[in-house]
């Protein structure tokens, strides 16, 4: 598929021929220079941008059908949370928006917070809470509607290294216990070979596929597997097909 | 280390001004004290103790600092004010009492400011109770401060009522004139301005509705809101009360008019303010158009609104008001200025502005309560700030 | 030709669609859909007093005879857009010093406005800069400046008049001193606002050249201070101009648009009050856009981004 969109004064090509099939509970991450059109991907799959050609099809459907499907829980840069509504009128919020039973609300934003380490948090207003707290708040709000799609756009893009390595380790603790399938878009080398099953390299202008790396690692891994050499390794592969793109570009 | 270093400059003057203005204060307590004296000028004991009080306070505050000194200042402060007061109808129209009136009147004006700056060098931080008074206390004797200095300068210097009354005339009028101004008050306010208020606000939020629902209307609306705020509306009242008649309806018409235009722009605004991640979770949860309506774009606009509306409500009061100089039936706040004013009967004039006043401030405050429950999100609310 | 006109209809919405796309055409068609209700109201409302008058002579009133006397009619209810435009187009033509030509009248409240505006504004400024320096103001005076915003203080003006004319002050004075202090306060709260819109950083570098508050106020508060001072500005000067023209209603003064208003509504000249009305839109359009271009050039000369 390609995506053109109308710029200031000219066309620009945001995409360029992506041709790429997504296999259910993979954790596939999207790594590439700024301006390579990841988010732009991303957003294409959650029918927030539309395709100038070529098909997109999110569990068989278009995306705009697996939308209105609830398929997908979406986690943007920034937690995005409402701030007139309590951590946990957040959460329930696309419960209310997609007609859950009543009854099940409180349920399920309880048991999502949980899941997420915010217990004892759900009465506090989102201003309360520090940046990673937020954040994490935004991944229980994604995941309380149980959709089988996970995209998350740069979620701890904006956190500290330290929290961003903790909510990585939590993150992938999650994934192997809901086994949905994640699309996780980073600028971060370590972040996509910590965190991936496949790992898709992009380059810039127009946004192509450069490689595709698969990561066999161990799924009960901790942060301290980022000192083996097959991390290593797969960072090393990663660094290449980064520059290889950029490469291409000049 | 800036914050230390900029609070160490404002330190540094603690120990100098209040002296400095204690002292100058006490000067001319005593010229005050004394001038009398020397013409054998009758002056009421109760105004001559309290000066001598006051100044005791202010010789006290050049000995100490801190919460002490603006303690005594304040005290001070409040005792020569009361002092001035009988001293000043003592003097009216005397030649040299009144020079030892002026004395005393800025020695108490030094002793008050250098009060308020012993007060506003005090830890004014925090969301103490002590904290907030003394937050209050200071516009609170800045206000004092020019009512008694203004009854002060009335009588002592019988200034003509047809001038300026007196703040104690005005509230003589307030209170003789009681159930006139209740009823200009249930015209003017409880009528025209609620009605008009409440439609006017109700029609530009409508209209904002249908300008946000269609683009071209609101292309073709919002720089022509735009160019309503540089017009002077009330103009139209002559043309409303030719069509409405006389009685409130006039009036609620121009306050129709100048309200709605304010409210379509900040609607407009608040509803153009939505956070593009916040929109698109919505679209991503598959949202209809009222529940990302009701649950998104309303409440964040809430800001905007209560800014139209806090402006519309001085905004309806000034159009009523305004058209009632234009023509009512014998009752109305308009109508009572406009009538006394012309038979020189200024202090109805100033007591039915201070009705109006109170009416504005209250209404006023009354929303931004409102606002501060609704927006209480926002980060001009949050936690005290 | 044939081929033309085949040609047109699938053009016709494309141009539609760009001309609404465009800044211009949304406003006219508001504009346009104004006059046409304006028109029909016209007509409507002045149907009664026609078809009373027409039924009184025993005339039939067939609809063309309506519509034409609606829009003509000698004292209309609202009179109709051609007879407003023929009144300010006879009232601009005639000789500006006449009594009966309306920019005579605007120069009267213009004159007024802007005198007022200037002492105001200049007095706003500079309890600003005092109230942003000196922390006792700041605390004492403040609040009070932000509480006058909430009361109708126009309501004093028809006494001022009365008052400064017991004084023997009339004419522009008693009207400059109403716009005057109609428009300190909006200008105080707005650079007040300003003065302290400098981020913290920018006052730490200022600190750590070890700037006077004097050198921090020319060359940090007061360029950081400009956009909010034009907003105030332009809030003062709308508001100065509804000051004089209030001014002049309580003595039922001679000369000046809000005379013409009260004239017009004593002897139910309607004309006359809605090219008055017109003319004083015109005045505060023209003044606010006259801060706006000071604004802009200010802003050009300061290297500001162009809007």
């Amino acid at each position: 598929m390609s995506l053109v969109y109308q710029g200031a004064d000219q066309p620009v090509t945001a995409l360029q021929d992506i041709n790429l099939t997504i296999e259910r509970g993979a954790f596939v991450s999207f790594i590439g220079p700024s301006g390579c059109g990841k988010t732009t991907l991303m957003r294409a799959v959650a029918d927030l941008e539309h395709p100038t050609s070529g098909s997109l099809l999110v569990n068989g459907v278009t995306p705009e059908a697996a939308r209105l499907d609830r398929a997908y829980g979406y986690v943007f840069q920034a937690p995005a949370l409402y701030p007139w509504r309590r951590i946990e009128a957040n959460v329930r919020l696309p419960l209310e928006v997609m007609g859950f039973d009543k009854a099940e609300h409180a349920e399920r934003a309880k048991r999502y917070l949980k899941l997420v380490g915010l217990e004892g948090f759900e009465r506090k207003f989102p201003w309360q809470l520090s940046g990673g707290m937020q954040q994490r708040a935004s991944i229980a709000r994604a995941l309380c509607f149980e959709p089988e799609l996970l995209l998350m756009d740069e979620p701890f893009g904006a956190l500290d290294e330290i929290t961003r390595d903790r909510l990585n380790e939590e993150l992938l603790r999650l994934w192997r216990t809901t086994r949905k399938t994640v699309i996780f878009v980073t600028h971060s080398i370590a972040e996509a070979a910590f965190l991936s099953s496949k790992i898709v390299v992009m380059s810039a202008r127009p946004g192509r596929i450069v490689k595709i790396i698969d990561n066999d690692a161990p799924p009960e891994r901790t942060l301290d597997w980022r000192e083996s050499p097959q991390f290593l390794d797969v960072a090393h592969q990663l660094r290449e097909a980064l520059n290889e793109g950029h490469a291409h570009d000049i | 280390m800036s914050m230390v270093s900029s609070k160490e400059v404002l330190a540094a003057p603690t120990l100098v001004r209040p002296a400095a203005g204690s002292v100058l204060a006490l000067l001319f307590y005593l010229f005050a004290l004394v001038a009398p004296l020397a013409t054998h000028e009758p002056v009421p004991t109760a105004a001559s103790v309290g000066l001598l009080i006051a100044g005791l306070c202010a010789f006290g505050c050049t000995l100490v600092t801190g919460p002490l000194c603006a303690g005594l200042g304040s005290g001070g402060w409040v005792v020569a004010s009361l002092a001035l007061l009988p001293a000043s109808i003592a003097s009216a129209g005397l030649g040299l009492g009144a020079g030892a009136l002026w004395l005393a009147l800025i020695g108490a004006a030094i002793q008050g400011w250098t009060a308020m700056g012993a007060i506003s060098r005090l830890k004014l931080e925090g969301r103490t109770l002590t904290g907030r008074l003394l937050r209050l206390a200071i516009p609170a004797m800045f206000g004092l401060g020019l009512l008694v200095a203004w009854q002060v300068l009335v009588i002592g210097f019988a200034v003509p009522q047809i001038l300026l009354p007196s703040p104690g005339q005005i509230f003589a009028a307030l209170v003789s004139h009681a159930s006139i101004l209740l009823a200009d008050f249930q015209q003017t306010v409880l009528k025209s301005v609620i009605a008009g208020y409440i439609m006017g606000c109700g029609a530009g939020f409508v209209l904002a509705l249908l300008a946000d629902r269609f683009d071209f209307l609101r292309r073709g609306l919002l720089p022509l809101g735009n160019l309503v705020s540089a017009i002077p509306i009330v103009g139209i009242a002559p043309i409303m009360v030719m069509w409405f008649g006389f009685g409130w309806q006039s009036k609620a018409a121009v306050v129709v008019i100048m309200t709605v235009f304010p409210m379509l722009v900040s609607s407009l605004a608040g509803f153009a303010a939505v956070d593009r991640m916040h929109a698109d979770l919505m679209t991503s949860y598959g949202a209809r158009g009222s529940q990302s309506f009701l649950k998104l774009v309303l409440p964040g606009a809430m800001p905007h609104i209560f800014n139209a509306l806090k402006l519309n409500s001085t905004l309806a009061l000034i159009g009523a008001i305004v058209a009632e100089f234009f023509g009512t039936p014998i009752v109305g706040m308009g109508f009572r200025i406009s009538t006394e004013v012309a038979r020189m009967n200024v202090d109805v004039v100033w007591a039915t502005i201070v009705v109006a006043a109170l009416t504005g401030s209250a209404f006023y405050g009354l929303l931004a309560i409102a606002e501060r429950l609704i927006t209480f999100w926002h980060p001009s609310h949050r936690g005290g700030h | 030709m044939t081929s033309e006109a085949l040609m047109a209809p699938p053009a016709a919405p494309g141009l539609f669609r760009r001309l609404a796309a465009g800044r211009v055409f949304p406003v006219l068609a508001i504009v346009a859909a104004i006059i046409v209700i304006w028109l029909a109201g016209a007509i409507w409302l002045n149907a009664p007093q026609i078809e009373d008058a027409y039924q009184r002579a025993g005339q039939p009133l067939d609809f063309a005879t309506l519509v034409h006397e609606g829009w003509n009619a000698k004292r209309p209810v609202l009179p109709s857009p051609q007879q407003v435009v023929t009144d300010l187009w006879n009232s601009l033509t005639l000789s500006p010093t006449s009594k009966r030509s309306l920019v005579y009248h605007a120069t009267i409240t213009g004159s007024a406005a802007l005198s007022g505006f200037a002492l105001g504004s200049l007095l706003g400024i500079v309890l600003a800069i005092a109230i942003v320096h000196v922390r006792r103001l700041d605390l004492s005076l403040m609040p009070w400046v932000i509480t006058s915003q909430t009361i109708p203080i126009l309501a004093i003006a028809p006494m001022i008049v009365v008052v400064l004319g017991n004084l023997g002050l009339t004419g522009l004075i008693p009207k400059a001193i109403i716009s005057m202090y109609l428009c300190f306060f909006p200008v105080t709260i707005g650079l007040v606002k300003g003065l302290r819109s400098p981020d913290p950083l920018q006052m730490d570098l200022m600190r750590t050249y070890s700037a006077s508050s004097r050198q921090v106020l020319t060359k940090l508060r007061w360029p950081a201070a400009l956009p909010y001072l034009f907003a105030g500005l332009k809030v003062a000067i709308a508001i100065s101009l509804v000051g004089a023209i209030v001014g002049e209603l309580p003595t039922g003064a001679q000369a000046g648009l809000g005379s013409r208003l009260l004239a017009g509504s004593y002897f139910g000249q309607t004309v006359q009050i809605w090219s008055a009305l017109f003319v004083a839109s015109f005045l505060g359009t023209a003044l606010v856009a006259l801060v706006g271009l000071a604004e802009w050039m200010v802003r050009r000369s300061m290297g500001g981004r162009l809007t």
